[in-house]
């Protein structure tokens, strides 16, 4: 599950990536969009044109699950399960998703499902967190964000199945993105360190900064497939290091850092 | 900061503190945390009750749920008077 509290901060962009590098290294994937009346995975995976069916058509037993399953073009095992646009809300159920969680897994056979959770703390976020195995708490070097992380933590250690059934806690990672090394070292952004040691659970990556993102979800690619991007490289580091390959952290020092920084730097 | 940024006389930098502001709400938030789901309604209920005698401005007022080993405090702080230090309700359960 991808989750983060607070809105914008690149969810849906690690979600997207995520998914893909779990898929191009064999695993039969899905990922699904939990953000129900804002979707917009289906246009950073650039299949919107090719959406029919959604996720809430297969709650409601409208469509078959893989009437709504999205084969990905470009990689195989990779399947998308899109939003829908209605306004209710509250059409999921945990009954529903459940239902549809066994069936993609018993019956399907796939591996990895990757829940793109909506912003905030309300129901949205709540059902794509509860069924949780583990989370990739999505973090901006940023006051605020870092905040939310913590809720959501408090939230998934107090509130997801996991929890409530007294099973192993959920396995979460923190995953820093929108990182700017050269700020970080003029003081002017918190550090990975600091995040990590506010949000006390183990770093999975680092993304920075970077105009790839844009540009490719712009094209509807998914930046990972972008290889000479920093972010794309970072995300597939990202993916290697969920499947337990040991990778040092990239991006995380300034490229510009002189001699004398080097001496005396922070 | 760094022995740079100290030679140069340079001002403090802003990760520096928006780490200190980040330790104090999360520090306070991790002490509601596990607070009970009735705590916001029992607040509002003191509250009134306390607002019928004396006149209160509820951004004057700290409520605090705290753990002191196996049991929970709950505490209200309300200022009596402008110059009153306030006067403290203290509610203690057994975990
Ligand atoms: N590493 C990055 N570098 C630059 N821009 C980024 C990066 N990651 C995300 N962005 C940009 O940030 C914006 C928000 O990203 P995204 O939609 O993935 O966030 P989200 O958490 O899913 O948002 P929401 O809460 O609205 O669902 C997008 O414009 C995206 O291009
Ligand atoms: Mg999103």
């Amino acid at each position: 599950m991808i989750t983060s509290g607070k809105g914008g901060v690149g969810k849906t962009t690690t979600s997207a990536s995520f998914a893909v590098g779990l898929a191009l290294r064999g695993h039969k994937t899905a990922v699904v969009d939990f953000d129900i009346g804002l979707r917009n995975l289906d246009l950073i995976m650039g299949c919107e044109r090719r959406v029919v069916y959604d996720f809430v058509s297969v709650i409601n037993e409208d469509a078959r699950l893989n009437q709504a399953l999205i084969r990905d073009k470009r990689v195989d095992h990779l399947y998308v399960l899109p939003a829908s646009q209605t306004r209710d809300k509250d059409v999921l159920t945990l009954e529903g998703v459940d239902r549809v969680f066994r069936e993609l897994q018993q019956d399907l056979g796939f591996e990895y499902i990757v829940c793109d959770s909506p912003a905030g703390i309300e129901k949205g976020a709540r059902m794509a967190l509860y069924f949780a195995d583990e989370a990739i708490v999505v973090t901006n070097p940023e006051i605020s964000s870092v905040r939310d992380s913590d809720r959501i933590l408090g939230i998934l250690s107090a509130k997801s199945r996991r929890a409530v059934e007294s099973m192993d806690p959920v396995k979460s990672h923190l995953l820093v993105t929108r990182y700017n090394p050269e700020r970080v070292e003029l003081g002017e952004m918190l550090s990975v360190e600091h995040v990590k040691d506010f949000l006390g659970i183990p770093v999975i990556g680092v993304v920075p900064e970077s105009e790839s993102v844009l540009n490719a979800s712009n094209v509807g690619t998914p930046v990972i497939l972008d290889e000479k991007s920093q972010a794309g490289v970072a995300y597939s580091d990202m993916v290697d290091r969920f499947l337990g390959e040991n990778r040092p952290l990239r991006f995380v020092t300034s490229e510009r850092r002189g001699i004398l920084r080097r001496l005396f730097g922070s | 900061m760094s022995f740079l940024d100290y030679l140069l006389g340079r001002r403090r930098n802003t990760a520096e503190v928006a780490k200190e502001r980040l330790q104090i709400i999360l520090a306070h938030e991790h002490s509601s945390r596990n607070a009970p789901d009735y705590l916001p309604a029992l607040q509002q209920e003191i509250l009134a009750v306390v607002a019928k005698y004396i006149r209160i401005d509820l951004e004057d007022i700290r409520v605090n749920l705290e753990r002191e080993g196996d049991y929970e405090v709950l505490e209200l702080n309300i200022p009596l008077s402008e110059d009153s230090k306030g006067t403290t309700i203290r509610a203690t359960t057994r975990r």
